[in-house]
């Protein structure tokens, strides 16, 4: 029964956040707390030949520079460094040996009794270097272009499926056609709070027992990580984030403050902290830059026939890090003739990594702005031509959606927006020098879910405990569980604690790919049943219980009652049965799985559509997105306040990406130079005007008895290629690289 | 950020004596730049004479009826001073177009001054900088200029042969553009005493000796700027064209102030932001617009004569033509042909 | 190999030279940096240390915190965020990038908001320094102990991860101090200097103009 799934209810962590009383990763204190400070290399690839930290170590204070010379033995293999989310290839060990693989990469840490000592010092270390001749420009080398290495990223990242019909005749034979380049930039995820690991030390038996407080979107990865490359068992270590300023994708992979906090927290003997400097969070995984090439051709009505859509994406030399690109084409539009390509270009850069929608934004970025340019080589309204190749089938899979109301998002949308309204040609209103401009364009998004444990408890004192090892990363999972939890067991949410962000807790996945509502959802939902499932037999206990011969079917739980459905009259409240326990609590652990016998057969995904409006001043080149409608199909919206927040991010990260963010790597120096917050940009609140949300009812029952799809990727994937067709609605201009900043206009 | 010692001056006196007495110290105030720079080890002074609770905190009349601007006010004040808006609204809205409502209420007048540049390969020590290292290299001129100079680079030998550049930096603030436009004086004080300074003469250009910024001696402190009585109150217009709507640099900015009789132009000032090593003006082209109507023709001869010998080094050559719009559009705003926003 | 020789880089080719005969082992590798010395450019040669280094002195410094004075014992390169995070364990005030460009360490001065990352605690002496946990003891009407700003940051979902929610808050009410916000645009303009990586600022601005409205009514 619910009662407060679907309400718009406020975070049940917003105190905490609003009174500065919630605590992240570089704000635990501990006596005796020594500093870490990184210092990082200055060239893109090559050898250290000399570090001399003598002047370093002179300084009072200073208790240890640790480099490659000087570092602990470790573990030995790759598979020990590889993390949840680790790409195909070797992964980057920190101060592993002198040689350099990417700039920026960290060389070495120095430990000192304060912060500010450990900067100073930092800055003594005199360095040399052998140079190498380094390569990081994708456009000079797609040339090298080969396809991805294969491993158990394949599982959620498959690669494009194989060439359909027959792309090539067809398309030059159609009587409408376009092709397009299409280009954007590396980006970085730049979340407010700078990556740090607190280590707190203890004395253990034969090994330490350590408490970690990491920055990371899954603490199971990062104790995962630091047992295996330390060779410390589980039960010694201890990882916390019950708060995360922002991951975005970053924290999807340990990074490597955790691994110098911890070495030097076991060498030293003591509680350390390491926390990144903004311009050190520009030297570990960003968005990679992709060229990508789209063509598609229609038959003069607008159906489309033939789609190619290929991309070069750039990695690392060390690992294969791939992303959904091309794909997305053949799921969201039918043509019979499809060729859907992707390769790599390895690059002297650190690996890519997942950033909001990865692989999503990126490739229907490109392929949104084509079904845009072949509207207008159609004559056609843009939404029309998306109507005309409406479908209910992912092309890719032969397999239905499980459930699919895009249609009615472009429906509510449109009219939200007025799209009724816009005038065909480019360049057909204008106010003063600004001319105005209308897109729109689509976005689809997976949706998954995978296993994860939770544990739920009925407390001697009434109240419910839950908890998880999973991650809120402000996307609102505190709030949004506690209400499942609420609902499972019909008790109010005042009355449920949820706990996240503890390697103590049940088991549960790194928190990304807009998964962890349905995931840790179910896994919730799952425990609390159990729990459920317990009261009632505490329930038939009772004497002369009314409930003997209920099965459970039979009963549902409602203002702290377990009760018949039949007769609501019959009931009992959880403390009573929680006090037939034996002074013990009611327990459960319970595991939320995916029911693949039920998905198979289905494709699974949320879609959007995205209306923007814009104002360009033509003699300027200035860009003003002055209002934006986003219609989401995301199946049960669990909290439509948080979830509408989530997609207003997702909103703000497209006009963002469509006309700030870009990293800009010097190929004389290898290196990213913007590398700081004044430099590369994102969105300020002045860049942000109206902004409107809507989510277009979606019952799906495939995906999971909750109906959840998760919000968190699907508000960015639609924007940046709306904004870049409503500049060309409103100039005339078609820009086909991302970010479209001023220069690229007049 | 090295390790330095701290005093705080308690007059401009003892403020002076204690720069002279160490060649690595350096004023600090409102700190928003040097702190900054520090923490990047750019800069590495061996004291910061702290010069806050001196005597240099208000605005106060000139006897030639323009306004003294304390060294010690910050930008915040400076821009919301009821006698700056009414007399130069030109500078409020220059100051309100930089920064942020934070870095403007700890950022002072003289600091502003002395704000180096947003260079990525100045800020950043891990690549050649014959600003931040004189010999060094430069590693815009070849590398990603997008933020850089296109005015005042050249360098010329004493045969008049054309040298390559030493540094295409540009100087970031946006009140010193309205504090050229305006011809601002700055008033110093060193340690052989008061002298003033025109604000033309006070940035420089690179040149060979692209470290140093503008013509302060070491020993000499900031005390106040001198506005002239006319501030172009009438007609005048604080243009700046950045990468987002606020909270960035100028990639260009235009400070124009306009004399008019009817719609003939009896006066112009033009100076440029973003473009140069230093606020950028030219009087010759400013020459031009006198005695001429206030059309587009007039503003885009102006802008042209402005943008003579402009060179671009690959992705930052957009500026040339983006300045020459921008100096029409805020000429014609600045004369009320057109709207504000 | 790669080199590059340009008049730029010329002076710096012969500086590592001079430092690969200063190395005891230089014999044995000369011939080889020898030729590294010509073929390579190492960004900025590491200068030769000139002094020994050492730590600047401590002063005691009395801070006023939330209207509580403290005396710490700090040397002046310690900022005024970093003595609040981790020298009085106020860790309310964020550090989102330590340079004054993001907004996260905003703390009331005097009642105007600054970024507490861009001056020394030792420059703030006598001052009266409000940060998160003390933000609503400014206000006389702070009901549940929360300021208006903070209700309607809770209320209108102003935030998501929370890091730049104190930074966020604090500048607010700097921004009701000042009174210069009169238009939906202006507040957009004057919460500029504070950014908020989850995007959540359609709600950031609902929030301070519903307090504002709550001010005039």
């Amino acid at each position: 029964m619910s009662q407060v799934i679907g309400k718009p209810i406020n975070r049940v962590d917003g105190r905490d956040k609003v009174t500065g009383k919630a605590k992240y990763a570089a704000e635990f204190q501990v006596p005796g707390l020594a500093y870490g400070y990184v210092v990082s290399g200055t060239i893109a690839k090559g050898k250290i030949t000399r570090i001399d930290t003598s002047e370093a170590l002179s300084l009072d204070g200073v208790l240890q520079v640790f480099t490659h010379e000087n570092r602990p033995r470790l573990a030995w293999f790759d598979i020990s460094y590889k993390d949840q989310d680790a790409p195909p290839g070797s992964p980057f060990r920190p101060l592993q040996d002198a040689t350099i693989k990417y700039s920026g990469q960290p060389i070495a840490l120095v430990v000192a009794e304060t912060f500010e000592v450990a900067r100073y010092a930092a800055s003594l270390i005199r360095v040399e270097y052998k140079e190498e001749p380094h390569e990081t420009s994708l456009e000079a080398n797609l040339h090298r272009a080969r396809p991805q290495k294969h491993g158990v990223a394949d599982l959620l990242k498959p690669p494009p499926p194989k060439p359909k019909g027959d792309f090539n005749t067809v398309y030059e034979e159609s009587p409408v056609k376009m092709y397009g380049r299409y280009s954007h930039a590396a980006e970085h995820h730049n979340p407010m709070e700078l990556f740090a690991s607190t280590v707190v030390y203890e004395k253990g038996g034969k090994k330490p027992k350590l408490t970690i407080y990491d920055k990371t979107q899954g603490v199971t990865n990062s104790i995962l990580y630091v047992s295996q490359v330390f060779d410390i068992p589980f039960k010694n270590i201890r990882v916390l984030s019950p708060y995360m300023g922002g991951g975005f994708g970053s924290g999807l992979r340990p990074q490597y403050q955790l691994f110098m906090a911890v070495m030097a927290s076991l060498e030293l003997k003591r509680s350390v902290r390491v926390t990144l400097t903004r311009q050190q969070m520009f030297t570990f995984g960003h968005r990679p830059a992709t060229v990508q090439n789209v063509a598609i051709s229609a038959s003069a009505d607008g159906a489309m026939n033939a789609l190619y859509h290929d991309a070069r994406g750039e990695t690392s030399r060390f690992e294969d890090y791939t992303e959904i690109v091309t794909n997305w084409g053949g799921m969201l539009y039918p043509p019979e003739n499809v060729t859907q390509d992707y390769k790599l270009v390895p690059l002297d850069v650190y690996t890519p990594l997942d950033m909001r929608a990865p692989g999503g934004v990126t490739g229907i970025s490109a392929l949104e702005i084509a079904v845009d340019e072949l509207a207008y080589e159609l004559g056609m309204d843009p939404l029309e031509l998306r109507l005309k190749n409406y479908t209910d089938l992912d092309h890719n899979s032969q397999k239905p959606f499980s459930s699919k109301e895009l249609r009615a998002c472009f429906q509510q949308g449109a009219e939200r927006f007025g799209w009724s309204k816009r005038q065909f040609e480019p360049r057909s209103m204008r106010k003063g020098h600004n001319l105005i401009g209308w897109g729109m364009a689509t976005g689809i998004w997976e949706a998954n879910q995978m296993p994860a444990r939770a544990e739920a408890a009925l407390l001697v004192n009434g109240k419910l405990w839950v908890s998880s090892a999973t991650a809120d990363i402000g996307t609102g999972t505190y709030t949004i569980m506690t209400q499942i939890a609420a609902d499972a067991l019909g008790v109010p949410m005042e009355d449920v604690l949820f706990k996240l962000g503890d390697s103590d807790f049940p088991v549960a996945p790194i928190s990304g790919g807009s998964w962890t509502a349905a995931t840790v959802g179910m896994a919730v939902h799952s425990a609390c049943e159990a729990v459920g499932k317990s009261l009632l037999e505490l329930a038939k206990k009772l004497a002369g219980s009314p409930f003997k011969g209920a099965k459970w079917e039979d009963i549902e739980f409602a203002d702290r009652q377990l009760r018949l459905k039949r007769e609501p009259t019959t009931a009992v409240s959880l403390q009573t049965l929680v006090d037939l326990n034996g002074g013990k609590a009611v327990r459960e652990t319970s595991t939320g799985l995916p029911n693949a016998l039920k998905q198979k057969d289905y494709a699974r995904a949320t879609h959007s559509a995205a209306f923007v409006e814009v104002m360009v001043d033509e003699d300027l080149g200035t860009v003003k997105v002055t209002r934006a409608v986003s219609a989401i199909a995301a199946g049960r919206i669990l909290n439509p306040k948080t979830a509408r927040s989530q997609i207003l991010g997702g909103m703000v990260w497209g006009i963002s990406k469509a006309l700030h963010e870009e990293s800009i790597l010097d190929h004389n120096v290898g290196r990213f130079m913007n590398h700081n917050l004044a430099e590369y940009h994102v969105s300020v609140n002045a860049d942000i005007h109206d902004l409107d949300v809507i989510f277009v009812e979606e019952n799906d029952t495939i995906v999971n008895p909750l109906g959840i799809k998760g919000v968190g990727e699907i508000g960015i994937v639609a924007m940046p290629a709306a904004v870049a067709n409503a500049i060309f609605h409103a100039t005339g201009k078609r820009v086909r690289d991302l970010p479209i900043t001023l220069d690229r206009l007049i | 950020m090295n390790s330095f010692t701290y005093t705080r001056a308690d007059s401009v006196e003892h403020a002076v004596d204690e720069r002279v007495a160490e060649t690595g110290a350096r004023f600090i105030a409102g700190g928003t730049n040097l702190l900054d720079l520090m923490k990047e080890t750019v800069e590495k002074p061996s004291r910061l004479i702290d010069i806050t609770r001196l005597p240099m905190t208000s605005i106060t009349e000139t006897i030639e009826g323009g306004l003294r601007l304390g060294a010690l006010v910050t930008n915040a004040d400076t821009a919301y001073n009821k006698r700056v808006q009414e007399r130069y609204p030109l500078l409020s809205q220059a100051i309100l177009a930089g920064a942020s409502p934070q870095l403007r209420n700890m950022a002072t007048n003289g600091g502003n001054l002395m704000q180096r540049t947003r260079c990525y390969y100045f800020y950043d020590a891990a690549t050649p900088c014959n600003k931040r290292q004189p010999g060094s290299g430069c590693s815009a001129i070849e590398g990603f200029n997008r933020i850089h100079a296109i005015l005042g680079t050249h360098l010329f030998d004493q045969e008049g042969r054309a040298l390559e550049p030493q540094c295409i930096a540009t100087h970031p603030s946006d009140m010193c553009v309205a504090l050229a436009a305006l011809e601002a004086v700055v008033q110093v004080t060193g340690k052989y005493g008061e002298r003033t300074i025109p604000f033309a003469e006070f940035h420089r250009l690179p040149g060979n000796t692209p470290h140093i910024d503008n013509a302060l001696e070491p020993d000499e402190l900031i005390t106040a700027i001198d506005l002239p009585p006319n501030g172009f109150a009438d007609n005048h217009m604080y243009l700046k064209l950045r990468d987002r709507a606020s909270y960035a640099f100028a990639l260009v900015s235009v400070a124009a102030g306009l004399e008019l009789d009817g719609d003939t132009i009896t006066n112009a000032r033009i100076a440029l932001g973003g473009v140069a090593h230093k606020p950028w003006r030219k009087p010759e082209a400013e020459a031009l617009l006198v005695g001429k109507p206030t059309t587009q023709e007039s503003f885009q001869a102006a802008a042209d004569a402005l943008l003579a010998g402009a060179q671009g080094y690959g992705a930052n050559t957009f500026k040339i033509e983006l300045a020459k719009r921008a100096i029409v559009r805020a000429l014609g705003q600045a004369a009320k042909l057109e709207p504000t926003e | 190999m790669y080199y590059i020789i340009s008049r730029r880089t010329i002076p710096s080719l012969f500086v590592p030279f001079a430092k690969i005969i200063e190395q005891p082992q230089a014999h044995l590798v000369l011939e080889v940096h020898l030729l590294w010395t010509v073929m390579t450019l190492s960004a900025e040669a590491p200068p030769k240390a000139t002094h020994t280094p050492s730590l600047p002195p401590t002063h005691t410094v009395t801070l006023t915190v939330n209207g509580t004075e403290t005396q710490l014992q700090l040397a002046p390169w310690t900022s005024l965020l970093d003595a609040l995070r981790e020298y009085m364990d106020l860790t309310g005030t964020k550090k989102g990038c330590d340079h004054g460009q993001c907004g996260a360490c905003t703390v009331l001065v005097d009642g105007k908001r600054i970024n507490a990352c861009l001056t020394l605690a030792i420059m703030q002496e006598g001052k009266q320094i409000t940060t998160i946990e003390g933000i609503a003891q400014t206000c006389t009407d702070a009901p549940d102990g929360l300021h208006p700003i903070q209700k309607a940051f809770i209320d209108y979902d102003a935030f998501q991860c929370g890091y730049c929610t104190p930074g966020q808050i604090c500048s607010a009410v700097g921004l009701l101090n000042e009174g210069k916000a009169k238009t939906t645009a202006d507040i957009r303009e004057l919460m500029s200097g504070n950014i908020c990586r989850c995007g959540a600022y359609t709600n950031i601005v609902q929030a301070i103009e519903e307090v504002i409205n709550q001010q005039t009514v």
